[in-house]
């Protein structure tokens, strides 16, 4: 099964950008505004990794994070913070998030950490369906 | 500035405390001493006017028996009787046996010529009608002489008393020794130069005085009107100042003077005097240096009040100020991460889009490729500054390990060894071998150590030695890395910026001017202190004190 990713920032030129690369190298990415918008994509459908910044207005990204791991535990989260707070980052960590990344990020290595969460989730998949 | 206050301050405290020590000891010192000198003088002056005044008794005495035996005498012999030299003869005798003084006898008729004569020479016969005494006698009764020398050679004074007998005055004479005064004047316990005489009213000496003058000598005395009682005063007489007790004889107009050398008398004070400038030069002495000494060890203590002050404000100044940049940083950071972060992504949106083949055949292909590269390249260097910014500003909790800072400094010494030994800069190390491990985040201090070296290394340029120091300070329970070097050094203004952050002094590129705030926030982080000394030309050192347990 195929890569399937959801963006979410409050940034549209940085969304945008990142879900017309995405679509370039043929894996589907669907954008999200905020934080519940977020949320509502997805209980309305299944995605493999989330790509989550940190700093949003409204819901804030460790908010968001708690709520997914809560509704699903399985989905991988990427931390992305433009923030000083490195500290966020490995709270989010502790969370449950895969691996946080600093803005401004090289979109090759975002790739790279996407498809290695990717990896991850369907290592757990395959055994929590053995258990 | 401050060296004027505190030296005007120094100034003021030991005035201060001068006057309100002189003006006691002063007015103390010279307040008993003339009371005393007040006292004393009073004594001397009454112990002189009491000699005096009895020396006058004693004269007094002895002029009025001898005027009495004699007027007795004439009372109650007749003249007649008298005028019988045998008889007279045996008068005298019975005088001498009183008094040895009487040196002779002589009877008188009222025309002034002697008629009876007992004595050692041949005055019998004499006309004394002439004479002015025998005209006061003959009016007044009683005649006492000055002392003079006479027909006898010899001085003596007269003592004359007259009688009316009938119609007819006759007079009894009697010659007195005049020694007897001299003794009786002489008697008087004296000091070495002191001395006493009797003047008659036209200031000659009637006794021989003991210095300077003989008898008969007319003295350069001041006049002195008759008075009551004594007398005494300072006199300058032949060029030299003297006390003098004068008293007048009750029996005669005749002045006894006893004189004293008032050097001797107040030889006493004097040494009062020299032990009261002694003890004052003494209590000065004292006082003064008293007075310095507090009010330097005074000054002494507030310039240390003053300089830990200015030490503890620099150090507050210091951290809140990296406090209030760290935020500062932060947010700018964050804010400048996102615009970043969208250029990158446009960037490399652009970069996707280039890969494809149409566009890959346009004649300024080359020129997209190179401007899309440049973006990421400078996009990647802002980067680097805003994620150093972050580094700088992050509060992420330090590691704790055991850990040998002397290792650990070689360790960071080995990372730059090559680009040293290129540049002829050599090592020293000067560790203190039983250094005590301490706790704390080995890799941050690396960082600190090396940020350190580095720009040690950049200050010498080339050919020079940096020294790095360890040390134990037991006092704080901290240990102390100094590290140093022989190169170029710093003003005080860029000492006072040098963990600002973008303080460089590097070329534009070269460096961020980061490295030494975020050396600042880890060893702050870690407990320590960092403080930097530095001398243009000479070099520059850095300390950094590390707890040994946080």
């Amino acid at each position: 099964m195929g890569l399937r990713v959801l963006a979410v920032d409050d940034e549209a030129d940085f969304i945008e950008t990142l879900v017309k690369r995405f679509t370039y190298r043929q894996i589907p990415v669907t954008a999200a505004a905020s934080g519940p918008e977020a949320l509502a994509r997805l209980d309305a459908e299944p995605f493999d990794v989330v790509i989550l910044d940190m700093r949003m207005p409204g819901m804030d990204g460790l908010a968001v994070l708690r709520e997914i791991k809560k509704r699903h535990p399985l989905v991988e989260v990427i931390i992305l913070t433009g923030h000083a707070s490195v500290e966020a980052g490995m709270q989010g960590m502790s969370l449950g998030a895969y691996d946080y990344v600093l803005k401004p990020v090289d979109f090759g290595e975002l790739l790279e950490k996407a498809k290695k969460a990717h990896e991850r989730k369907q290592l757990n998949e395959a055994r929590s369906r053995q258990a | 500035m401050i060296q004027d206050e505190l030296s005007k301050l120094r100034l003021k405290l030991i005035a201060i405390t001068l006057a309100f020590s002189f003006i006691p000891l002063f007015s103390l010192g010279l307040g008993l001493y003339n009371r005393f000198y007040e006292t004393y003088l009073d004594k001397v002056y009454e112990s002189l006017s009491n000699l005096v005044e009895n020396k006058k008794v004693t004269i007094d005495l002895y002029l009025s028996e001898r005027v009495a035996q004699l007027s007795n005498l004439a009372l109650t012999e007749s003249y007649q009787d008298l005028s019988k030299e045998a008889y007279l003869e045996h008068i005298f005798g019975v005088l001498q046996m009183h008094s040895k003084s009487f040196l002779d006898l002589q009877v008188i008729d009222q025309n002034g010529i002697c008629t009876a004569y007992v004595g050692p020479y041949q005055l019998k016969g004499i006309d004394y009608s002439r004479e002015e005494w025998f005209h006061k006698v003959m009016a007044r009764g009683i005649h006492v002489s000055d002392v003079f020398l006479g027909f006898r050679k010899y001085p003596h004074f007269n003592i004359a008393v007259s009688r009316r007998e009938g119609d007819k005055t006759w007079v009894l004479r009697a010659a007195i020794d005049s020694d007897i005064f001299d003794s009786l004047v002489r008697s008087i316990h004296l000091g070495k130069t002191g001395d006493a005489f009797i003047l008659a009213s036209d200031h000659v000496l009637q006794t021989k005085p003991r210095f300077g003058h003989a008898m008969f000598d007319t003295l350069d005395f001041p006049n002195v009107p008759r008075f009551s009682g004594t007398r005494v005063e300072s006199l300058a007489i032949e060029g030299q100042t003297s006390l003098y007790a004068m008293t007048w004889l009750n029996h005669k107009d005749w002045l006894l003077v006893v004189k004293d050398d008032p050097r001797e008398e107040m030889l006493p004070i004097m040494r009062a005097r020299w032990l009261l400038i002694l003890l004052l030069a003494g209590g000065t002495l004292l006082i003064v240096g008293g007075a310095v000494w507090v009010a330097g060890g005074t000054v002494k203590a507030l310039v240390r009040a003053e300089r830990e002050k200015a030490a503890l404000d620099a150090s507050l100044t210091q951290s809140s100020k990296m406090a209030a940049l760290g935020k500062l940083a932060a947010g700018v950071a964050h804010e400048v991460n996102n615009p970043l972060a969208i250029i990158m992504e446009k960037a490399g949106w652009m970069r996707d889009l280039l890969s494809e083949e149409d566009i890959k055949a346009s004649p300024n292909f080359q020129e997209f490729e190179d401007a899309v590269s440049k973006i990421e390249f400078h996009v990647r260097r802002a980067k680097d500054v805003t994620h150093r910014l972050l580094g700088f500003a992050r509060r992420m909790e330090p590691t704790q390990e055991d850990l040998d800072v002397n290792l650990l400094l070689d360790q960071t010494r080995s990372f730059l060894e090559n680009e040293a030994s290129f540049r002829g800069i050599t090592f020293i190390s000067d560790y203190q071998k039983d250094l005590p491990r301490i706790e704390s985040d080995a890799s941050q201090l690396q960082q600190v150590f090396l940020n350190i070296m580095d720009n040690a290394i950049d200050a010498i340029d080339k050919n020079g030695t940096i020294t790095v120091a360890t040390c134990h300070l037991p006092d704080t329970g901290e240990v102390d890395i100094a590290i140093s070097d022989t190169g170029k050094g710093m003003t005080k203004e860029a000492q006072e910026k040098i963990f600002d952050p973008f303080f460089t002094t590097k070329k534009v590129g070269e460096g961020t001017g980061l490295g030494l705030t975020i050396s600042y926030s880890i060893v702050e982080k870690l407990g320590g202190h960092i403080h930097v000394t530095s001398e243009e030309g000479k070099g520059t050192t850095f300390h950094i004190t590390l707890p040994i347990a946080p």
